[in-house]
């Protein structure tokens, strides 16, 4: 049986009298497109920052490559950490920043590239999501769909192994959101990087994930494939694919 | 009842040397990070610009009506005591030892300082420092060690700005107002001045670069634990940054003049 890269196993989180997570159990497999649905407010941002150490569970385990996140020698997590990437639902750009600085920040402060390889890096990206003639423009002068964009752009900048997706085609028009959706997909097929998306993006996400999650009041009602979720019975995916409360 | 209120009492105390803590390994975390290389010069500049330069007219306009009026109350008490020839002195000792640094502090806490706060409280509940620790970059070295650096600088220049400016205001309203003979003025101002008048303002004014700095830029950081997220509490930080700063100030001249006296 093949080891997940990132596991889950009982975690749970709470904020005061608010339990987000309550025993929440998942496997993410390397090279894999997972998808997280569910309902607003469940907690899929949080399992998401679980992953990139930016919240700390109460109780239960991480596992990374089978070993426990909090085992990790430093170089190991560290060595993790930098293989990772991840995209806000809000963007957090700078809005300080021009969107050149934005995108080439993390090349810029973490790696030892030339300002020339920087630049391509940059430009090629901007370039594949349609951004030309943003680069001077600061985060503020765009359209939110145009932002959402450049902070896709800065997380696939590093060429990041693992890529976690908060809603990243909230606001994007129709197109743009299949152009995001292919362009997934084409660099993971290119590159072979893990991916978790949390999205409300039904069914347009069945075509790229490979497996998909369903978080509900704390813990996952659902995990399988695309084929999986079409043959399921459960009350609560059904509803939720179709847009009923249960 | 008594229990209960021993009880908050004690999370009262509790909380706040939890916050002194965090702020003292703030404070540290920031100055250790001047020695982490790559020296982040590009971003000093940035933040010299924004705090020393853009301080300047602020600094000229204060330190000039704070020299005038030291010239006109000097005058008025000196002239009691046949005393009003050691107007220069009176107005450049209050100033260079007192009074410049920290008006100099005040001005800048609210020019500089509630900007630092609000801005790195905005960053705060936009994610964005979070979004820095997730491109594996320390938001502390990125955020507040140029701003320390900036205002360590910054802070003694200005404080000099405001001294010289200060005199100059104290000459106009003493010399060319009231009529105190110019040449005596400015000779008491030079006669009485020591180096270490000079050197107790400069000290002065880098202590409170370091306060100012590290209170403004600890209140947004943490605007989400002490204030709370949204605009609301982004404001409330940005008013707590700068009243600290300025008790702050106030407690540490004492302090500092205690031991330079």
């Amino acid at each position: 049986m093949t080891l997940p890269f990132i596991q889950f196993i009982d975690v749970t989180k709470s904020f005061g009298s608010n339990h987000v997570l309550k025993g929440l159990n998942l496997s993410i497999f390397k090279g894999e497109i997972m998808a997280v649905i569910g309902k607003s407010g469940t907690g899929k941002s949080v399992l998401l920052k679980h992953i990139i150490g930016l919240v700390e569970q109460d109780s239960g385990q991480i596992l990374i490559k089978g070993e426990s996140r909090h085992q990790l020698s430093v170089a190991a997590s560290r060595s993790f950490h930098k293989e990772l990437s991840y995209m806000f639902q809000d963007n957090a750009l700078f809005d300080f920043m021009n969107i050149y600085d934005n995108v080439a920040l993390p090349l810029v402060e973490n790696s030892k590239f030339s300002k020339t390889h920087i630049k391509e890096k940059v430009i090629t990206r901007i370039k594949q999501l349609g951004l030309t003639g943003t680069l001077e423009k600061f985060p503020a002068q765009l359209s939110g769909g145009m932002r959402k964009r450049v902070a896709l752009a800065r997380a696939l900048v590093t060429d990041p192994k693992v890529v976690l997706f908060d809603e990243p085609t909230t606001g994007l028009d129709p197109v743009r959101k299949k152009k995001v959706h292919s362009m997934i997909q084409e660099y993971q097929e290119q590159f072979g990087f893990t991916a978790v998306i949390v999205t409300h993006d039904i069914p347009e996400i069945f075509n790229i994930a490979q497996r998909i999650a369903m978080l509900d009041d704390g813990i996952i009602k659902f995990e399988g494939s695309k084929k999986d979720i079409l043959d399921s019975h459960s009350k609560t995916l059904n509803a939720f694919i179709r847009g009923e409360d249960v | 009842m008594l229990i209960q209120l021993i009880e908050k009492f004690g999370a009262i105390i509790l909380r706040q040397l939890e916050s002194l803590g965090r702020i003292v390994l703030f404070f540290l975390s920031g100055v250790i990070n001047i020695f982490v290389l790559p020296f982040q010069f590009k971003k000093i500049i940035d933040h010299l610009w924004f705090i020393g330069s853009k301080s300047v007219f602020v600094i000229v306009l204060t330190g000039f009506f704070t020299g005038m009026v030291l010239g006109l109350q000097g005058y008025y008490s000196l002239v009691k005591f046949g005393s009003e020839a050691a107007l220069g002195s009176a107005v450049a000792l209050t100033l260079i030892r007192e009074l410049g640094p920290v008006f100099t502090a005040i001005m800048v806490t609210a020019r500089a300082g509630s900007a630092m706060a609000a801005e790195l409280g905005v960053m705060r509940i936009s994610e964005q420092i979070d979004a820095l620790k997730t491109m594996h970059i320390n938001p502390v070295r990125f955020l507040f060690t140029p701003r320390i650096i900036a205002a360590v600088i910054s802070f003694p220049l200005l404080t000099a700005l405001f001294d010289v400016v200060g005199i100059f205001g104290g000459y106009i309203s003493g010399s060319i107002m009231l009529g105190i003979n110019q040449y005596v003025y400015m000779d008491t101002v030079i006669k009485s001045i020591e180096i270490a008048d000079i050197t107790g303002g400069v000290y002065k004014a880098v202590f409170f670069g370091f306060i100012v700095t590290t209170i403004c830029c600890y209140r947004g950081y943490y605007t989400h634990l002490s204030s709370g997220f949204g605009a609301r509490g982004v404001s409330l930080s940005t008013t707590n940054a700068v009243v600290q700063s300025c008790i702050y100030i106030f407690i540490f001249d004492y302090i500092i003049t205690f031991f330079l006296v």
